[in-house]
């Protein structure tokens, strides 16, 4: 409760900013209204005036709120307008993007850790490969993916198959540094413990260095998955808006519709919030397991 | 098949070279640091161009290097102009507006334990959100040009460089803080020249996720309107005309405005932390 007290503070602050803030934006619009009406505009006008219109500059939270909810529960889960439904087609990209990332950034860590030739010739690369603005090549892997019809290969959405590249290309990095940095957090001390037990390499490697590097793989985990979420809704924007929460949030734009562009970004954030605390779970149900935490 | 041949045995001459560069008694020296990614580079570029075109590989699917080089080369101040809208007006400038102000939040919340301890996890579960959503509502109030690219981008750094900056200004230890305090020296003292320049490392860090990030919310705001000018819009538009030399133009010259992005954060950073143990080792 201690620690509650000062973040429900400054949460309650937040919101108390934002019903200032809409009151204030979306007052030109009770001015257009009362100047066509020929009436005068009262304080209280402008805040009732500010908390239910149609087309708000900023819509206020219970609008939001109000939006989200009635997207989340007033549709059937396999309606265009539910939430759940472009929710759960985002997820699926977010989460095979992360399986691969993940997969991906974990190799690389394990072959540059063992070979210092990968290491010097990869790992500029890698570095580089982050500084790159993936959302630039977003339409290109959508093309590529798209006239190599790698998705009828598979059997599922050409869609699919760009997103989940576009979300392993923004999940591995981080993985592939926290693995790196864990794959050699055992100390001098410990790896010459198992050289005196004449462990070889790859025994070092699989009772020492492996079981060491989990707690920073989980970190980077909670890093990647966020990261893994931001590349499936990047890579919904340049596939020209079908499904998906990205989609909803091109939709609403392009609609002038800002409750749906402020629904969906809550939607996103909330999935991303979930997520995260999945991977938390995860996090200390396995170190738990291995006795790495009391 | 004769220049597929012919890339594969540049690709497996300059594997050995590498190998055997990093082996030697050299490894350690700047040059074969250099080296070694350099040449693995360019055995890319050179397996790349021996496919595309040994195998006749389609322009639509991959250009191959020489093809994208000629487009560069033909389109240069169109890629100069995407580059002054996108790079200089839209993300740079949110970049310095974000940080600066991050870093002026971080400064004034430290003088309050009880916001801080409100604001630093809020802060941290917002960093982990895609704040990229908020890019079609900054379009919707700032209008189609940079501005609103520059807002996307303003809020995007805010929260990685606030909680690092909030985390560096920890970073002094106690002891040092006491010595500050024998000297008799003020709160405003101790922050200038103890606290700021300890928190400089970490500062730095969330300047680098957040010179990365600023180029990706610049771009994708531009998916949700813009002017006719500007990386997002020519890519997405080059798309539609099948043009792929010009779009991979377009991506290399965003791969090195990131690239350099990053170097001169770095250079930076090395310049005003010369003294951490980090910057130190070679």
């Amino acid at each position: 409760m201690k620690r509650a007290w000062p973040i429900l503070v400054v949460l309650t602050l937040i919101l108390a900013f934002w019903y200032l803030g809409s009151i204030w934006l979306n007052a030109a619009w009770t001015h257009d209204q009362a100047a066509r009406a020929g009436t005068a505009v009262g304080w209280r006008d402008l805040v009732f005036g500010a908390m239910n219109q149609e087309r708000p500059v900023l819509p206020p939270p219970h609008q939001v709120l109000g939006e989200l909810w009635k997207g989340v529960t007033g549709f059937a889960v396999t309606s265009k307008k539910s939430l759940v439904h472009h929710g759960l087609v985002t997820l699926t990209a977010t989460f095979w993007g992360f399986v691969f990332g993940t997969v991906l950034g974990m190799v690389m860590a394990m072959t540059i850790v063992r070979s210092r030739t990968m290491e010097l010739g990869l790992m500029p690369w890698a570095v580089i490969s982050q500084t790159i603005p993936v959302v630039a090549i977003a339409p290109m892997i959508v093309v590529l993916s798209n006239s190599m019809g790698l998705g009828d290969h598979l059997g599922v959405e050409n869609r699919l198959v760009s997103k989940t590249i576009i979300a392993a290309y923004l999940s591995y990095f981080p993985v592939l540094v926290g693995m790196i940095k864990g794959l050699r957090s055992p100390d001098p001390m410990q790896l010459d413990l198992l050289k005196t037990y004449s462990a070889s390499d790859s025994q070092g490697f699989m009772k020492l260095r492996l079981p060491a590097s989990v707690p920073y793989l989980f970190a980077s985990l909670k890093v990647g998955i966020a990261a893994s979420l931001v590349g499936a809704i990047v890579g919904e924007l340049p596939t020209g808006a079908v499904e998906g929460l990205g989609a909803r949030m091109l939709v609403g734009s392009q609609f002038g519709s800002p409750i749906m562009v402020w629904s969906a970004l809550f939607a996103a954030a909330i999935l991303a919030g979930a997520l995260i605390l999945l991977v938390r779970l995860a996090e200390s149900v396995v170190l738990r397991a291995m006795g790495m935490r009391a | 098949m004769t220049l597929v041949a012919l890339a594969v045995v540049f690709w497996l001459v300059t594997w050995a070279v590498n190998f055997w560069a990093a082996r030697s008694r050299w490894s350690a020296t700047r040059a074969v640091r250099i080296l070694i990614p350099v040449l693995f580079g360019l055995a890319v570029l050179a397996l790349w161009q021996g496919i595309t075109v040994g195998l006749n590989v389609p322009e639509v699917v991959l250009p191959a290097p020489t093809a994208i080089g000629a487009a560069i080369a033909d389109n240069l101040p169109m890629l100069g102009l995407d580059f002054v809208q996108t790079v200089l007006k839209g993300a740079l400038s949110g970049f310095l507006i974000g940080s600066a102000a991050a870093v002026i939040v971080a400064i004034l919340v430290d003088r309050s334990p009880f916001l801080k301890a409100g604001l630093l996890p809020i802060g941290n579960f917002v960093a982990a959100l895609p704040i990229v959503g908020i890019a079609p509502i900054m379009v919707m109030w700032f209008g189609f040009d940079w501005h609103s690219k520059s807002a996307v981008v303003v809020v995007m750094v805010f929260f990685p460089v606030l909680v690092n900056m909030v985390a560096g200004l920890d970073a002094s230890d106690r002891m040092q803080r006491d010595l500050m305090a024998t000297w008799g020296a003020s709160p405003w003292q101790a922050l200038v020249k103890l606290r700021l320049p300890a928190a400089m490392p970490f500062l730095f860090n969330g300047l680098k996720i957040a010179s990365t990030l600023a180029l990706i919310g610049a771009i994708v705001a531009e998916n949700f309107g813009s002017p006719t000018v500007g990386m997002g819009f020519r890519i997405s538009t080059a798309v539609g005309r099948l043009d792929l030399p010009f779009v991979w133009a377009e991506i290399a010259v965003a791969a090195l405005a990131g690239s350099a992005f990053y170097g001169l954060v770095s250079l930076i950073e090395k310049s005003v932390t010369f003294w951490h143990p980090s910057q130190r080792g070679s």
